[in-house]
């Protein structure tokens, strides 16, 4: 395969994965802006978005094998009957645990959220056992040849969703008075309650929103790459990473970390060391790090005094 | 600030010894045997045949992964082992030497795929439970871990896991203690060289998961494909839970190999080959014994077409000649596991996991739970033809795992399912266009 | 000693060690045994980690990573030179220190949730590193045949010898910890975790400081790891996971942040939660395995964080304490307290 085509092949993966990233990037900005607390539950979202679209589209059989459940609804019906009932897991999650816990510090929030994403890791295990599930491809058809490289017809949907993400959360957050509101919690909370938002709603709302975007990236990833109970660990810790990259508190930033990770590994992996794929990209990001203590799109090392 | 740290201490000691006390011995229902008769002189007059009286129960102590990466080996053994459990006790138990029926008990323990826990769950098994043979674990270092204990310990192991350090030492003897049921990839990687050489083949690419199970195969392919006049022109690897494989895949093509070998597991194995397929590669690809189960099949669908793999008789077991000794046990062991897990998919790890607790209860019923004698009976001649799921056993002194190279078979994915490849038809496979 | 530790620590000390040393003779087998042991080694490591994050408010999901490095190191020098044990471990935890110092010099310039990217990125890379480096560390399938503790002529072998070996060395590292918090280093540490820039303002070397107390925590890692392939024989990078270093992050947590007697019982509390599930759950549930276990755990954890976020020690006592306030309260506006 010729240099150019084997370049073109990489970028296009590296943007599909960096998608991935992105999605899950969002879920734990949204979170952290509104909140300040690191989901790190983050990942499981996307999992359970993937099982329950699976669950309500195919036949599948649950609890090892004792319920057989056909629902066998067409596949946008799954999709958005997936995605409402992951939101409403997300709200469970805030109004139990994090919501019960008032006052706690940010540590301690967070060790809620492991100790979420450990239960429901073991939750999916009992329900859907170790099986990996995928989804049939949205949209049939051999892969688009370009410039010598096979560009996958799935992956055009997952660079897709993630861009389109992108622009209904920026109209959201712009125009709406919903999304002002939960600006103006992360800007400063005490003002925002003066000015008569409900923070608790809005935190809520943000674990709502985190879950339903997380549980769309599982989805749009399950056709080509099968999903079980436990891939949502790999998949948090690489949007967490993204986050950061992106330094943690906008969509774009998040988005661009994503795609930058995504990019790093495949080129580092194809040209590099496909056995040091995830130490290249931290290595990199090493060396922006210690270049510029802020991060690629961050507000500064002075801002994260309070931090974790 | 005082008084508080004191009574935090005494707070910290009570929590342990209430939590130590919980993790005490499970209370048992001992039935006790009828205390000996203090007459010796009377003789006592020998009684009609009774029905034979109940022994203490025969313990078997099982570790496998139940939860973490390994867990889709762990699940199907222990589940195996429950079936097996249930069975021979709905039988009557096993009668042991000493002519009475002994209920068998296999306590099953979970490791989360971590060699600390997995030597820990040995330690209760045989110290709180007292067992008297462990079988474990689902994984390799796993598996040496319990390797060392059993030997520290003088309990015998059998384990479900590949790699041959497991049962043989740095001296290139065999642990004394220490069995095992899968056979070692030299078998696996023999029958690819085999196919490759009847194809013509002498360049191929190899991508793998960086892992021990990857590892174990990609050393076992490094040291016999170039003596057989297979170059490997690429070691590729991905980690454990890696969805996108793009990348390796993009550079083994600029290397034009004549054939991709893969050593994965279904859950990465199946996106791999799908990827592999989209980008355009029509040279055959050759995995492992890894992706021997029906998952692989469901998850990678058409892209499974023509795919080819070295697996024990399990998962053809239909098409074997009748007179093939192992048929009527994959017969039986595809119909009863199906039953019992009500419709889990058959898997070669679920087949380990029965040999090694059919095997155990050999030993039970022949000697007894005696570790020692246990010992002596399955290295010394009591393991011999034995016919398993993974092939027929002969354990000597010199080969604890002891399962031969004809039990492994070339499959080819066919329409969906398994379809065995004789060796005079290497030459021809894949045969899908 | 009573001036370098205070009163009431040098009680606790006394009566901690007290129980533990009975303990071993009132434990029925060596498994329970056993799992004293891990909590003595996780203590040690628990231990480093809440002077990082308690005091001085860093923190690191990276700390497994020299757990495994004390391990490997110690069992590369015993193997592959036939070094005498407990040179190893001196040698393994004076590399590792050296290493961590290094790492920490350019890490800990950054903060929050950078430094939680950075010390996540070091456990990466380093278990990649373990898995890739056969030659030196095994890959995947790790170092074995690593011999046993050896002192002088006594060669630690049972469980309960290495149990008393264990303990005794997380007691003397506890009494030092206890030291180096009430001591002026620690009153430098804790005005850098209030607040960075005052404390620099006051000519507190803040980066000198938050290096010496990760280099500090990563020996004591180192320590713990020594003794694990002492007793273990072996090690593998499963040991060096990103679980484990998160695992301890909880166990930090769960103790009580800002106090190193929460490390013992963090370390404690989550060890012995793990086992008595596993004892316990097939009792109360029957057919409870491994799975049942894992969402047991993370449903206590959510739990006890929630009802005590400040941790069991700090957040007990500040409940204890609140309630005899309330007590207080009530006594002084002349209303009877409820029992």
């Amino acid at each position: 395969m010729a240099l150019e085509s084997q370049i073109v092949q990489l970028v296009f993966a590296g943007l599909t994965v960096g998608s991935i990233y992105a999605l899950i990037a969002l879920g734990f900005v949204v979170i952290h802006n509104v909140t300040g607390i690191i989901n790190f539950a983050q990942g499981e979202f996307a999992m359970l978005g993937a099982m329950f679209a699976i669950t309500f589209s195919e036949k599948t059989s649950l609890f090892n094998r004792v319920v057989v459940v056909t629902l066998n609804w067409p596949l946008p019906i799954a999709i958005i009957a997936s995605v409402a009932v992951v939101s409403l897991i997300g709200m469970a999650l805030y109004q139990l645990a994090i919501r019960t816990a008032k006052g706690a510090s940010v540590v301690s929030l967070i060790i809620i959220t492991i100790g979420a994403s450990i239960a429901l890791r073991g939750m999916a295990l009992i329900v859907w056992s170790t099986d990996p599930f995928r989804l049939p491809n949205f949209t049939t058809g051999a892969p688009i040849q370009w410039m010598g490289a096979y560009l996958i017809l799935q992956n055009f949907w997952v660079i897709g969703t993630t861009l389109v993400i992108l622009v209904v959360l920026y109209f959201f957050f712009e125009r709406t008075m919903l999304g002002k509101a939960l600006r103006a919690c992360s800007i400063n909370r005490v003002a925002a309650r003066l000015m008569g938002i409900d923070i608790n709603k809005m935190a809520m709302f943000s674990f709502a929103l985190s879950a339903a975007i997380g549980a769309i990236g599982g989805i749009v990833i399950a056709p080509s790459t099968p999903m079980a109970y436990e891939s949502g660990e790999l998949l948090g810790l690489k949007g967490f990473v993204a986050a950061i990259m992106g330094g943690m508190n906008s969509a774009m930033g998040a988005v661009i970390g994503g795609i930058t990770l995504g990019i790093l590994e495949a080129l580092g992996a194809g040209f590099i060391s496909s056995a040091y794929k995830d130490a290249i990209a931290f290595i990199v990001l090493f060396a922006i790090l210690a270049a510029r203590l802020s991060g690629l799109l961050g507000q500064g090392a002075k801002q994260q005094e309070s931090g974790l | 600030m005082k008084v508080r740290h004191v009574l935090l201490m005494v707070a910290l000691s009570l929590v342990i010894l209430a939590a130590l006390a919980a993790c005490g011995p499970a209370p048992t229902a001992v039935t006790t045997a009828a205390p000996p008769t203090a007459a010796p002189t009377v003789k006592p007059t020998v009684p009609p045949t009774a029905a034979p009286v109940a022994g203490d129960p025969y313990k078997i102590g099982f570790v496998s992964s139940v939860t973490g990466p390994t867990s889709s080996l762990g699940i199907p053994e222990r589940d195996t082992a429950l079936m097996v459990m249930e069975q021979v006790n709905k039988a009557g138990g096993i009668k042991g030497p000493d002519g009475k029926m002994h209920q068998l008990t296999i306590v099953t323990e979970d490791d989360a795929s971590d060699a600390s826990k997995a030597t820990l769950a040995a330690k209760k098994l045989v110290e709180q439970d007292k067992v008297a043979v462990l079988i474990g674990s689902s994984g390799s270092p796993a598996s040496v871990a319990m390797a060392d204990y059993a030997t520290a310990n003088s309990i015998p192991l059998i384990s479900m896991a590949s790699a041959s350090t497991i049962v043989t030492g740095a001296d290139g003897k065999e642990k004394k203690w220490v069995f095992k049921t899968p056979q070692s990839n030299t078998p696996v990687t023999q029958v690819q060289a085999d196919y490759l050489k009847a194809k013509g083949i002498t360049k191929i690419a190899s991508i793998g998961v960086n892992n021990a199970f990857g590892q174990d195969s990609r050393n076992a392919m490094k040291a016999i494909f170039p003596a057989a006049g297979i170059e490997v022109l690429a070691d590729e690897l991905y980690q454990p839970g890696d969805k996108d494989f793009t990348a390796q895949l993009t550079k083994i093509k600029g290397l034009n190999p004549g054939a991709i070998v893969v050593h994965a597991t279904a859950a990465e194995g199946a996106p791999l080959t799908v990827q592999a397929k989209q980008l355009g590669f029509t040279v055959p690809i050759v995995h492992n014994h890894g992706i021997g189960n029906i998952d692989f099949i469901n998850l990678a669908k058409d892209s499974a077409e023509g795919i080819l793999f070295p697996i024990g008789k399990l998962l053809t077991y239909k098409v074997l000649p009748d007179a093939d000794v192992q048929k009527p046990i994959l017969a039986k062991y595809d119909a009863d596991y199906t039953a019992y897990t009500k419709g889990a998919s058959l898997s070669t790890f679920g087949g380990h996991g029965w040999d090694a607790v059919q095997i155990a209860i050999l030993g039970l019923a022949k000697v007894g739970p005696d570790p020692v004698k246990l010992q002596d009976f399955f290295e010394n001649g009591g393991v011999k033809n034995f016919v398993g799921i993974t092939g027929i056993f002969n354990w000597t002194a010199s080969d604890h795992t002891g399962v031969a190279k004809e039990s492994m078979v070339l499959n080819e994915i066919k329409k969906g399912t398994w379809v065995y490849v004789a060796p005079a038809d290497y030459k021809n496979m894949p045969d899908v266009k | 000693m009573k001036r370098l530790l205070g009163y009431s620590n040098l009680i606790t000390l006394l009566i901690l060690s007290v129980v533990m040393a009975i303990l071993p003779l009132v434990l029925p087998n060596n498994y329970q045994v056993s799992v004293m042991i891990f909590v003595a080694l996780f203590t040690i490591l628990t231990i480093g980690l809440s002077l990082l994050m308690g005091y001085a408010g860093q923190i690191s999901l990276g700390h497994a990573v020299f757990y495994g490095m004390g391990g490997y190191l110690t069992g590369i020098l015993a193997t592959r030179w036939s070094l005498p044990p407990i040179l190893a471990m001196f040698l393994a935890a004076a590399i590792t220190g050296g290493i961590a110092y290094f790492v920490a010099i350019p890490i800990l310039r950054l903060r929050g949730n950078y430094l939680a990217m950075a010390t996540l990125g070091l456990n990466v890379i380093f278990t990649l590193f373990l898995t890739q480096q056969t030659d030196w560390t095994g890959g995947p399938n790790g170092l074995g045949s690593i011999p046993k503790l050896s002192l002088g002529g006594w060669v630690v072998k049972t469980d309960v010898q290495m149990y008393y070996v264990a303990w005794f060395i997380t007691l003397v590292i506890l009494a030092l910890s206890l030291n180096i918090v009430n001591s002026r280093f620690g009153r430098a540490l804790r005005s850098i975790h209030s607040s960075q820039i005052a404390a620099e303002m006051l000519g507190v070397d803040a980066a000198h400081y938050k290096v010496a107390v990760f280099s500090l925590g990563a020996v004591y890692a180192s320590i713990a790891g020594s003794l694990y392939v002492f007793w273990i024989g072996l090690i593998s990078p499963s040991v060096v996971s990103i679980n484990l270093s998160v695992e301890l992050v909880v166990m930090v947590a769960i103790g009580g942040l800002a106090s190193v007697w929460g490390a013992i019982f963090g370390a404690a509390a989550v060890t012995l939660l793990t086992e008595v599930l596993r004892n316990v759950l097939p009792q109360l549930l029957s057919g409870a395995s491994g799975e049942q276990e894992i969402i047991a755990f993370g449903l206590i954890l959510m739990i006890v964080m929630i009802f005590l976020p400040e941790g069991l020690t700090t957040g007990s006592l500040l409940r204890y304490r609140r309630w005899r306030a309330d007590r207080q309260a009530l006594k002084e506006l002349g209303v009877a307290p409820h029992a």
